[in-house]
C-alpha cells in the first residue's frame, strides 16, 4: 500500500529502535503518555514495545471516544433508541459498550429498538431523508476529528429542510482532557503517575493544529509530540521525546508534518464554531467531570438536538466498581491490573468499555499484547474464583 | 374422447415473482422446480423425481457435512449465493481429505423474490456443481411470507468418501509442523463487503469462492500421512481458523506477518475499514498444518495447482500451554493474532 507501507518498514524501525536505546539514559526512566487510542493501537498491533529499552515506558491515554463515554450517555442513548418513533443511527463500535445493568445498544437492538450501525453521519443523513416518518438520531461522539463531519451534517440537514434529523451529541475535547489529566492529584500530588511527556493526536492536531498544546507545554513544562498513526510515526515521536527530555526541553514538537500544521484545519474549525459551543461540564469516564471538555449545539441549531427533542435526561449511573476503565484511562493503572481483566472481563463479554474498542488500552493489550503476561499474573489465580454476581 | 389438457403457462422469467403458491406443493411449485431447479442441475437422479435419491456407497469412511448461506448481498463481485452454497458444502467435505460425490439443496425462498434472480442463482449453483463434478441430486423448496426471509435463503448438505488410510483431524497438529496457506487472505469478505451499502469503493475486489477439492487431493497426494489437518479458513478468517486449531490439538502457532500473502486492494480495504485481513472470511482458501519433512513437498504441490498459485509457508506449530498464536509483525515486534470478538460483519456466506 503506497504511503502506508512505508510508515511500517521493519529494517527503519530498527534503526530508530537503536537510536532511542542509544541515546536513552540508562539512568533514568522516560514516561510517556500518547494520549490517542489510534497510538494505543499502533504500539500493540505492530508490537512497537519490544523495540524499546526497558526504561522507555509507555502510558495509555484516555484519547478513545468509545471508551470515555460514561455510563450515563450510554444508558442516554438505550433510552432514546427505545423510543418507538427513533431509528438511532449509530457506530459499530458503540453497540458493545456496556450500560447500566448489562444493556447495551446491541441487547436494545435484540429486543427491538431501531438501531442502525452506519459508517458515517451521512449515512445516518441518508436514512433520515429516506425514511420521513421517523425521527433519525446520530448518536455523534468523537474528538475533534469527527465533530466537523457531524456539523456538515446538520448544515445539510438545515439546507435540505430536513425535520427528522436530530444527533445525540457526545463530542469531546481533546486539549481540555490532556490538562485534567496533568492537573490531576495522580500527576501532581501522589505521583502515582508519572509523565514525562505526550506523544499528541495525530488526526486531532490535523484538524486543531499545533497551537492548543503550546500552553501545557509551557505550563507544565512536558514536551508533546505531535505523531501520526503509523508505527514508524510512533518510534520517531518516542525518540523526539527521549532528545526533549535529556536536552531539557519541553516544546511541542510536530513528527507528523505531512498533514499537520501550526493553526490546523481553520476551514473545518469555522464549519464546528458555527454549530457547536463549549458545554460547560460533561463526564469523562476515568476522567470525571472535566471543565470545557467537550461541545452542544449552539442557539439557533436546538432542534437538531435529540436530548431537548425528546426530553433525555442524564440520570446518574456508575461503572461496575470492579471494573478499573477509569484508572486505566487515567494512565494509573494498566489493564493487568484490573482483576476482571482477561477473566470475566474480556472482548466477547466486556464489562467496562476500554474492553469494548480496538483503541480501548484493555482491548489491545488483550488482543495483542497479553500473552507477555499471561501465565504470570498472580491476580488470575485469585479471581477464577470470583463469581459474576459477586463483581456486578 | 380424452380430458382437455390445460395451456401450461410458461413461467415469467423476465419479470414474474415468486408468490405463496410456488411453495404450496401443488403445480406451481412443481413448475418452479422443473423450470428453474431441475433445468439448472439436470441429472438423472432428478429427472427421475423421487423424494430422494439413491446411490452405491464405495469403500472408504463416509463424510457428510451440511451448511446453511445467508449471504447478503445476494450477488456480489466472483461469485453469488448459489455458487457459494455449492463451494463451501464441498470445501468442508474436502478439508477431511475426502472425495465430494452429492450435494443436496434446500432454498427458502421469500414471497416477492424475482424469479428472474432464482434462475440466475440456480444456474450459477448448476455451473459450479458440474464445474466441481459434484451433482446436486436431492432438493427441497419452501416460500415463506414477505418479511420473514431476506430473499433467498440456500442450505447444502454433502456427501463424500475418504480414500482408506487419511485420517485428518483438528487435534492432529504437532509442535515443530509447518502451516501452509494456499493464497491471499481476506478477498471474499471485502469482496462482499464492498457491495453492501454504504461502501463503495472505487476497486474491484473478487471473491475466491471455489472449490479446494482437487487442490485438497494434491495436497493429499502429495504429503500423505503427513497432512494432520486441513482447514478452509471461511468466517472469522485465517486467525479464528488457526486459534481453533490452537485449542483442539493443544499447541500455539508461530507466525511471520510478512509471509502472509495478502492483496494490496485487501490490505488498503482493511485498513480504511479498520479491520485486520487475517480477521475477514476466505471461500476459496485451505490452510493445511504438515509435517516438516513434507512441507516442501505439499507446498510445489500447491503452488502447481491453479488455486494454490499464490501459496506459501507462513510460520509453524509450537509448544505453547497458553494455546496462542503470535506472530512476528512486519514492523519487528510480536503480537497475539487473536479470535475476533462480536460480529465484524454479518451474513458475509
Amino acid at each position: 500500500m503506497k504511503y502506508v507501507d512505508e510508515y511500517r518498514d521493519g529494517a527503519l524501525a530498527q534503526t530508530i529502535a537503536a537510536a532511542i536505546r542509544r541515546e536513552a539514559d540508562p539512568a533514568r526512566e522516560y514516561h510517556f503518555m500518547e494520549f490517542c487510542g489510534g497510538h494505543t493501537h499502533a504500539i500493540s498491533r505492530y508490537g512497537l514495545e519490544d523495540l524499546l529499552p526497558a526504561n522507555v515506558k509507555m502510558i495509555h491515554g484516555p484519547g478513545c471516544p468509545v471508551c470515555v463515554l460514561p455510563v450515563a450517555r450510554i444508558d442516554m442513548a438505550i433510552a432514546c433508541a427505545r423510543r418507538p418513533e427513533v431509528t438511532l443511527c449509530v457506530y459499530g463500535d458503540l453497540m458493545r459498550v456496556p450500560g447500566s445493568g448489562g444493556m447495551s445498544l446491541l441487547k436494545a437492538k435484540a429486543e427491538g429498538a431501531d438501531i442502525r450501525m452506519v459508517y458515517s453521519t451521512l449515512d445516518a443523513l441518508r436514512i433520515a431523508e429516506k425514511q420521513p416518518e421517523r425521527e433519525v438520531v446520530f448518536l455523534a461522539v468523537g474528538f475533534e476529528t469527527t465533530t466537523p463531519p457531524t456539523a456538515l451534517a446538520i448544515r445539510a440537514a438545515g439546507k435540505k429542510g430536513l425535520t427528522n434529523f436530530s444527533i445525540l451529541c457526545n463530542h469531546v475535547l481533546t486539549p481540555a482532557a490532556i490538562q485534567t489529566i496533568l492537573q490531576s492529584p495522580d500527576v501532581r500530588e501522589l505521583g502515582s503517575v508519572k509523565i514525562d511527556g505526550f506523544i499528541g493526536p495525530a488526526h486531532v492536531s490535523t484538524v486543531i493544529g499545533l497551537q492548543p498544546y503550546r500552553f501545557f507545554a509551557e505550563e507544565f513544562e512536558k514536551p508533546v509530540v505531535v505523531a501520526g498513526f503509523e508505527p514508524l510515526d510512533v518510534a520517531q515521536a518516542i525518540l523526539m521525546l527521549v532528545r526533549q527530555i535529556n536536552e531539557g526541553r519541553h516544546e511541542v514538537e510536530n513528527q507528523y508534518i505531512r498533514a499537520v500544521s501550526e493553526y490546523g484545519n481553520e476551514k473545518a474549525q469555522a464549519e464546528v464554531a458555527e454549530v457547536f459551543e463549549l458545554r460547560e461540564r460533561f463526564e469523562w469516564r476515568g476522567l470525571g467531570d472535566v471543565p470545557y471538555g467537550a461541545l452542544k449545539l449552539r442557539a439557533g441549531y436546538e432542534r437538531f438536538d435529540a436530548e431537548r427533542r425528546f426530553d433525555l435526561a442524564e440520570k446518574p449511573a456508575h461503572d461496575n466498581p470492579a471494573c478499573e476503565c477509569g484508572a486505566i484511562l487515567r494512565g494509573v493503572k494498566k489493564p493487568r491490573d484490573c482483576k476482571l481483566f482477561g477473566t470475566l472481563c474480556t472482548p466477547d463479554t466486556p464489562m467496562g468499555s476500554c474492553m469494548v474498542s480496538p483503541e480501548g488500552a484493555c482491548s489491545a493489550h488483550w488482543t495483542y499484547g497479553r500473552f507477555r503476561e499471561a501465565a504470570k499474573s498472580a491476580l488470575r489465580a485469585e479471581v477464577v474464583a470470583l463469581r459474576p454476581e459477586e463483581v456486578a | 374422447m380424452s380430458a382437455q389438457q390445460p395451456i401450461r403457462r410458461k413461467l415469467d422469467l423476465k419479470s414474474g415473482r415468486v408468490d405463496l403458491s410456488h411453495g404450496a406443493g401443488g403445480r406451481a411449485m412443481g413448475q418452479l422446480i422443473e423450470d428453474i431447479f431441475h433445468s439448472a442441475f439436470d441429472n438423472d437422479w432428478l429427472r427421475a423425481g423421487n423424494d430422494q435419491s439413491a446411490f452405491e456407497v464405495g469403500a472408504g469412511r463416509m463424510v457428510m457435512t451440511t451448511d446453511g448461506y445467508v449471504v447478503s448481498p445476494l450477488f456480489f463481485p466472483g461469485g453469488d449465493i448459489g455458487s457459494l452454497a455449492v463451494h463451501g458444502t464441498i470445501n468442508d467435505i474436502a478439508m477431511a481429505g475426502a472425495k465430494p460425490l452429492y450435494l443436496s439443496a434446500s432454498f427458502i425462498i421469500e414471497e416477492g423474490f424475482a424469479l428472474a434472480d432464482l434462475k440466475r442463482i440456480a444456474d450459477s449453483m448448476g455451473r459450479a456443481s458440474r464445474a466441481a463434478g459434484v451433482p446436486v441430486i436431492t432438493g427441497d423448496t419452501k416460500v415463506v411470507e414477505r418479511g420473514k426471509a431476506d430473499g433467498v435463503f440456500i442450505s447444502t448438505a454433502g456427501i463424500g468418501v475418504t480414500p482408506p488410510g487419511i485420517v485428518l483431524s483438528s487435534d492432529a497438529a504437532k509442535p515443530g509442523d509447518v502451516v501452509l496457506v494456499s493464497g491471499t487472505m481476506g478477498d471474499h469478505g471485502v469482496a462482499v463487503m464492498s457491495k453492501r451499502e454504504n461502501l463503495e469503493f472505487d476497486v474491484e475486489i473478487l471473491s475466491d469462492s471455489a472449490p479446494l477439492h482437487e487442490l485438497a487431493a494434491a495436497i493429499i497426494a502429495a504429503g500423505g500421512a503427513g497432512v494432520r489437518v486441513m482447514r478452509d479458513p471461511t468466517r472469522g478468517g485465517l486467525a479464528a481458523t488457526l486459534n481453533e486449531l490452537a485449542h483442539q490439538s493443544g499447541v500455539g502457532f508461530s507466525l511471520e506477518e510478512e509471509a502472509i500473502p495478502v492483496r494490496p486492494e485487501v490490505a488498503a480495504a482493511c485498513e480504511f475499514l479498520g479491520l485486520d485481513p487475517l480477521n475477514v472470511a476466505n471461500e476459496g482458501k485451505l490452510v493445511a498444518i504438515v509435517a516438516p519433512d513434507v512441507a516442501d513437498a505439499v507446498l510445489a504441490a500447491m503452488k502447481a495447482d491453479p488455486l494454490g498459485a499464490r501459496s506459501a509457508a507462513i510460520g509453524k506449530v509450537v509448544e505453547d500451554a497458553n494455546r496462542f498464536v503470535e506472530m512476528r509483525t512486519a514492523f519487528g515486534g510480536g503480537r497475539i493474532v487473536d479470535w475476533l470478538a462480536g460480529e465484524q460483519l454479518p451474513r458475509i456466506c
